[in-house]
């Protein structure tokens, strides 16, 4: 079953007089449980395509259809509401609430999913030690390592049971072997819990955790290749 | 939609990691709440106390003066220097039906000795009436009789301050007084009345028979002339009517035809009273409004604050929408931050009103009187203010663009 459907996606920004096409024509499906890296130089649109899966943006052509929902002239407070329920986000710079712990930053979801106190606490605990974070609970970011902060990041994406994860360079703020632990815990989440995990990233060993390859060139899809997952 | 109790969490949280800032925010409503607090309790004070003085100075009162008023001021009837007599009292009491008591009045000032103690004071010749006009008891013995009055009695009522002056502790009934050299019997004492309006001491007189007044102490120009006939109406509704009966009356006693001016003023003191029980509450209103500048002035303080917040935490803000809270639950997020802050600063300064009033009070000697609807009104007016100001930064807040405000550095 497809859960992501875009067909001829575009995004132009207007820059004065010239307009700057960041994505054209993009048609591409994705089904329920895949593994995608999505790759190319920068600039090409990886990014810009990340955000309009994830509900962050909206494109200004074509049709973008997530779980069965056309998406495309939704409003503001819809698109919240689905990047609550469909979407968990991982990001580079982690973008963890500052002076916050562990536990409250993922317990945020479940807030705006109007969850009571006892449960969001009850869910949040499980999801950080499902990330290996037992302990940490209380631990404010500034407390955290990198690896440890994207964690967080992961347990807060996956505590709403979001079927999809949008992972824009997951790694890149992380080195070799921290990288790798957060790319076995995806793989791990996409193989018990068939979570659908798309991520941006510029490292061929990194895109060797996906059975899938896109490749972008100034915003258009250049390739589209499955492979054997490393595991 | 995320809960009350949530986001009331979240925005304690957040104007604790900037203490110090939240307080000298807060200080700015603090000190708008407890100026018109103080400002209120300060006129309310004043309101009461007139209306106080009201109440004892006697109720539904007309005095009446001889000479005519004009808007220049008060002039004396041509020819006439006193024209009211003892007769004129008798006929007010006789023919105005909307009258209750009459009570006319010869006075003077003199020197009243009791041993070897004396006091200067006003000396207030009148009838039994007196004491019903102005709806003043005795504290002790009995008042004079109307026999005293036809007789010319040599006895009198003393007043508090009087009786304090000449005997102390003493008990005055019974003793014998000497006023301008002449012997008086005191038979009774006035009960304690407290300043007037315009802030003379109203316990300082000595009230005698008015025809003692006239024959013994102060003289007449003219048999039976008296300076003031001081009425009673029957009641509030009656002032006006009994205004025009005893204009009516005396301009027909007097001869005075409908072209000439009269020679006589009526005043309705209880009017005027009022009048200036009314000023003292626009004096209040305009004391609290001037506060409240002060208040606003502090949710301008709040509003310059959360707009810095909304900027510093564009990125927190980011964060929040691209998890999934909606335009509502940030705008309820950053409005509830601006009302706990006003709500707190509003509640300290009720403390600060409530301190500050009574230390104006002490150090003015101005009664004070903190109402519970001014509390009420400036902590209402706090809360009002948090959302007002924190209103439009709330806005801004919840109308950022996700992807903007997560790539703010
Ligand atoms: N808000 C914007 N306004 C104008 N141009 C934009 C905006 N966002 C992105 N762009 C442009 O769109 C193009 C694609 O940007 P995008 O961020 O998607 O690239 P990317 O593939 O993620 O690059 P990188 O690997 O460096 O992250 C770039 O040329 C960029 O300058
Ligand atoms: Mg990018």
């Amino acid at each position: 079953m497809a859960i992501i459907e875009a067909s001829n996606l575009s995004m132009t920004y207007r820059l004065g007089d010239i307009d700057l096409h960041a994505l054209s024509n993009l048609t591409l499906t994705i089904e329920k449980g895949e593994f995608v890296a999505v790759m190319g130089p920068s600039g090409s649109g990886k990014s810009t395509f990340m955000n309009i899966l994830g509900c962050l943006d909206r494109p200004t052509g074509g049709t973008y259809v997530l779980d069965g929902q056309e998406v495309g002239d939704i409003s503001r407070d819809d698109l919240a509401g689905i990047r609550n329920k469909k979407i968990g986000f991982v990001f580079q710079g982690f973008n963890l609430l500052p002076r916050t712990s562990a536990l409250e930053n993922v317990e945020l979801p479940m807030l705006y999913a109007g969850l009571s106190q006892a449960e969001r606490t009850k869910k949040a605990m499980a999801a950080l030690k499902s990330v290996g974070l037992e302990g940490r609970e209380h631990h404010h970011p500034n407390q955290l390592s990198g690896g440890q902060q994207q964690r967080v990041a992961i347990a807060r994406a996956l505590v709403n049971d979001a079927p999809i994860i949008l992972a824009d360079e997951p790694t890149g703020n992380l080195d070799t072997k921290t990288s790798n632990e957060i790319m076995e815990l995806l793989v791990k989440l996409n193989n018990d819990e068939n979570i659908t995990v798309i991520l941006v990233t510029h490292e061929n060993d990194i895109a060797a955790y996906s059975r899938r390859v896109i490749r972008f060139v100034d915003g258009a899809l250049v390739s589209d290749t499955r492979q054997e997952q490393r595991r | 939609m995320i809960s009350f109790s949530s986001t009331f969490k979240l925005s304690f949280r957040a104007l604790r990691v900037n203490k110090m800032r939240s307080a000298l925010t807060m200080l700015g409503i603090i000190i708008g709440v407890g100026a018109v607090i103080a400002m209120l309790a300060v006129g309310t004070g004043a309101s009461s106390q007139i209306t106080e003085q009201i109440s004892k100075m006697g109720s539904n009162m007309i005095m009446i003066v001889p000479g005519t008023t004009t808007a220049g001021g008060v002039r004396m009837g041509a020819g006439t220097q006193s024209t009211l007599t003892m007769d004129d009292a008798a006929a007010i009491q006789k023919e105005c039906s909307a009258v209750s008591a009459v009570a006319p009045v010869h006075n003077g000032a003199a020197q009243v000795v009791s041993g070897h103690l004396n006091w200067s004071t006003g000396i207030t010749g009148t009838t039994p009436g007196m004491l019903e006009v102005r709806d003043w008891p005795l504290s002790a013995g009995r008042p004079f009789t109307d026999q005293d009055v036809r007789s010319a009695t040599k006895v009198c009522l003393l007043g508090q301050t009087v009786v304090d002056n000449l005997f102390g502790s003493a008990d005055p009934l019974g003793q014998i007084i000497r006023i301008k050299k002449i012997p008086f019997t005191v038979i009774g004492v006035l009960g304690p009345k407290g300043q007037s309006p315009n802030g003379q001491d109203q316990d300082d007189t000595i009230y005698v028979p008015v025809t003692t007044a006239q024959k013994k102490l102060f003289g007449t120009t003219m048999p039976g002339m008296v300076r003031v006939i001081m009425v009673k109406a029957k009641s509030a509704a009656d002032l006006a009517v009994a205004e025009r009966q005893i204009n009516d009356l005396l301009k027909q006693r007097h001869h005075i035809g409908p072209r000439q001016d009269n020679d006589f003023t009526v005043r309705n003191l209880t009017q005027m009273m009022q009048a200036a029980e009314q000023s003292s509450k626009v004096m209040t209103m305009l004391l609290g409004a001037i506060a409240s500048v002060s208040l606003l002035v502090g949710g301008i303080g709040i509003m310059n604050i959360m707009l810095v917040s909304v900027t510093e935490r564009t990125r927190e803000i980011g964060i929040r929408m691209a998890i999934g809270a909606k335009t509502w639950d940030i705008r309820y997020q950053f409005i509830i931050e601006a009302l706990t802050l006003s709500m707190i600063g509003g509640t300290a300064g009720i403390a600060i009103g409530l301190g500050g009033s009574k230390v104006l009070s002490m150090l003015a000697g101005w009664p004070t009187v903190v109402s519970v609807p001014s509390i009420l009104l400036s902590f209402g007016f706090s809360g009002l203010i948090g959302i007002f100001f924190g209103y439009y930064p709330a806005y801004k807040a919840s109308l950022l663009d996700p992807i903007d405000a997560l790539r703010y550095e």
